[in-house]
């Protein structure tokens, strides 16, 4: 028996705009749902969502719910789940995708709890395939493939959910990438009385300050990646990071260690608990290259690494391998790149 | 007003530091050669709970965990750093379980523990990084959720939370009880206490109250603050259907070892002013930069 049901995405809204990580799923799960032959729908909660559809429906989505209350912004997590799940009930959907981000990694597992149905977070990849159950040989047809890196990394597992609905999954911002469809596709918008899918009572967490900034760092869409790791040394050393970016026009990342240890904001981290990055360039600067940061960052072109250890983990990886200390190479690299550019 | 705190925690590998002796020769992970340790954003929980305790006098701790006999030493731990009391949830049965079977048995235990005014956990583990059994608990107990807690505060039972969100903070308000994660952000646990050491270093389970001497096992008798509780499930009566691997939604179909595709590498002398330059000269050639 195949399943027929739908595929859903939680859209997340903030001031008129859907996230990018919810278009990155929204593209993955078009394709998807294009392997199963059913629709892609989309949900979206906030307060001013007039013609949010028109930013959701390029994506090649078929339905858009849409359940606007001034008290739907921004989230909380009781009145969202409250809704999701009510809606979930109604239309029965077999795989529902959320971003793995504070809002997704806060819903989803509430909304997974009270379906009893399966959750597998921050997914590296997501496909469509058979499972026989090891045990007792029944045999399921295409299901979620839920692909993710466990054990700090150093494995990486499919995870499938035979029995339950709908197979849930979160997937870090950058991990997909977002194409638009088709610029003219449109589908069917369903507008959701609030009040019918929300229990009042759960409007019990109140936000009394929010302080949010517009995003400034931008490492996910950047060409040239600079990267420092623990290899820096301290929050001062990572000014030469700052340096040679600064020169070659790039943004600043760093490895989990280097973020860790308090040398530059968590914004910045490359890797499986931080962001995928796909540059043109990437520099990594004092970087050993335990696997969770190579993850996020080997899909580079070209790959430099500068380490004072000539064995680095990173170094196999690395295009061109540089050894040596930083505070030596980073100033020389600048002096030739001032001196050879135009 | 004092408060009855609950802490959940995790017995978790070190994943952070998997080295090369934590490799088996096939590739596959040596889980007894990473050490056990107790898991690092669970004691940004517990400090929050001890802020808690220093902020309302007469308040009590229990430390709750499930997992390996072993897990006791979690117990001690909590007691260490000024907690009051632990829950050991160990069971063949429970064995195998994916979050939403944990957090049911979780929940159950909690059900069996007296009225609590605040749950705090961490965000995560670091061997799973979920972030999920949390807000899994909350649900089951029908109790609302903060997240990626950075300090709690509680006045009035009202318990008022600054969580830390993508690129900003939000502070949020929420009557008592309710459930709280927090994040590695938040303050770090505060060292063991020498005087509790001494006082609670032959607390045990009764799993462990056997390996003991005779000496050792009537002192542990006679004092009822050395005695950990260790519940299986009986003690939390367990839908059997609901834990383990029977309960769990989610099931492993293959695990592989991350390898990436090694590149052939040119090499570099940083000493080599000449070689440095000619690498620069090259990426700005192929257009990679400039």
């Amino acid at each position: 028996m195949t399943d027929k049901n739908n595929l859903i995405v939680y859209c997340e809204y903030d001031e008129g705009r859907i996230a990018d990580v919810s278009l990155e799923l929204l593209t993955k799960g078009r394709t998807l749902a294009t392997r199963l032959g059913v629709k892609l729908e989309a949900v979206v909660l906030g307060d001013k969502l007039e013609g949010i559809e028109n930013q959701i429906f390029p994506y090649g989505v078929d339905v858009v719910y849409k359940m606007q209350d001034a008290r739907l912004f921004p989230y909380t997590s009781l009145p969202h789940s409250s809704a999701i799940i009510n809606l979930f009930r109604e239309i029965q959907p077999q795989i529902c995708l959320m971003g793995a981000t504070t809002i997704g990694r806060d819903l989803g597992p509430r909304v997974s709890s009270c379906l009893h149905s399966g959750l597998t977070a921050d997914c590296t990849s997501l496909e469509i395939g058979d499972h026989t159950d090891p045990v007792t040989k029944q045999e399921y047809h295409d299901l979620l493939y839920q692909i993710r890196p466990a054990f700090g990394g150093n494995i990486v597992a499919t995870i499938v959910n035979p029995e339950h609905r709908p197979q849930m999954a979160t997937v870090r911002e950058g991990v997909m990438k977002k194409e638009i469809f088709r610029e003219d596709y449109r589908g069917e918008v369903v507008d959701l009385d609030v009040e019918k899918y929300v229990d009042p009572a759960s409007y019990v967490v109140k936000i009394i300050d929010r302080e949010v900034e517009k995003s400034k760092i931008n490492i996910k869409n950047s060409p040239i990646i600079v990267a420092g790791g623990y290899g820096v040394g301290s929050k001062e050393n990572f000014q030469l990071i700052f340096d040679l970016a600064d020169v070659l026009g790039g943004e600043v990342g760093a490895s989990r260690a280097a973020v860790d240890a308090g040398f530059v904001e968590h914004d910045r981290q490359v890797g499986q608990t931080g962001v995928t990055v796909r540059p043109k360039l990437y520099i990594a600067c004092g970087i050993s290259g335990q696997i969770q940061h190579v993850a996020g960052m080997n899909e580079s072109s070209i790959i430099v690494s500068i380490n004072s250890d000539p064995n680095a983990p990173i170094n196999d990886i690395a295009d061109y391998v540089i050894t040596g200390n930083l505070e030596d190479i980073i100033p020389k690299l600048i002096k030739y790149y001032k001196k050879n550019s135009k | 007003m004092s408060l009855n705190i609950i802490v959940l925690a995790k017995q978790v590998p070190d994943t952070r530091n998997v080295g090369k002796d934590a490799m088996k020769e096939d590739g596959t992970i040596n889980r007894a050669a990473l050490p056990a340790i107790f898991n690092p954003e669970d004691l940004n929980a517990l400090e929050q709970a001890l802020q808690l305790k220093d902020a309302h006098p007469g308040s009590k701790i229990t430390l709750v965990t499930m997992g390996l006999p072993r897990s006791a030493e979690m117990v001690r731990e909590c007691l260490y750093r000024g907690g009051d009391d632990g829950v050991v949830l160990t069971d063949r049965p429970l064995g195998g379980a994916d979050t939403l079977a944990t957090s049911y048995s979780l929940a159950q235990t909690i059900r069996h523990l007296p009225k609590y005014d605040i749950i705090i956990g961490g965000r995560q583990a670091i061997d799973g990084d979920t972030a999920q059994v949390g807000p899994q608990i909350a649900e089951k107990l029908g109790l609302p959720q903060v997240t990626y807690a950075e300090k709690i505060e509680v006045s009035d039972g009202i318990a008022t939370v600054k969580r830390r969100i993508e690129r900003g903070f939000e502070t949020v308000q929420c009557p008592l009880p309710l459930v709280v994660t927090v994040n590695g952000s938040a303050d770090a646990c505060r060292p063991r206490n020498a005087r509790l050491i001494q006082k609670y270093k032959y607390a045990v389970t009764l799993s462990e109250k056997a390996a003991l001497t005779p000496e050792r096992q009537a002192l542990v008798e006679g004092r009822e603050y050395l005695q950990i509780r260790e519940w299986g499930v009986k003690e939390i009566e367990a839908d059997p259907e609901q834990i383990g691997l029977k309960g769990s939604p989610t099931k492993v179909k293959t695990v592989v070892n991350v390898v990436f595709q090694a590149k052939e590498s040119k090499r570099i002398e940083g000493s080599n002013d000449a070689e440095v330059e000619s690498l620069v000269k090259e990426l700005i050639a192929d257009h990679i930069i400039g």
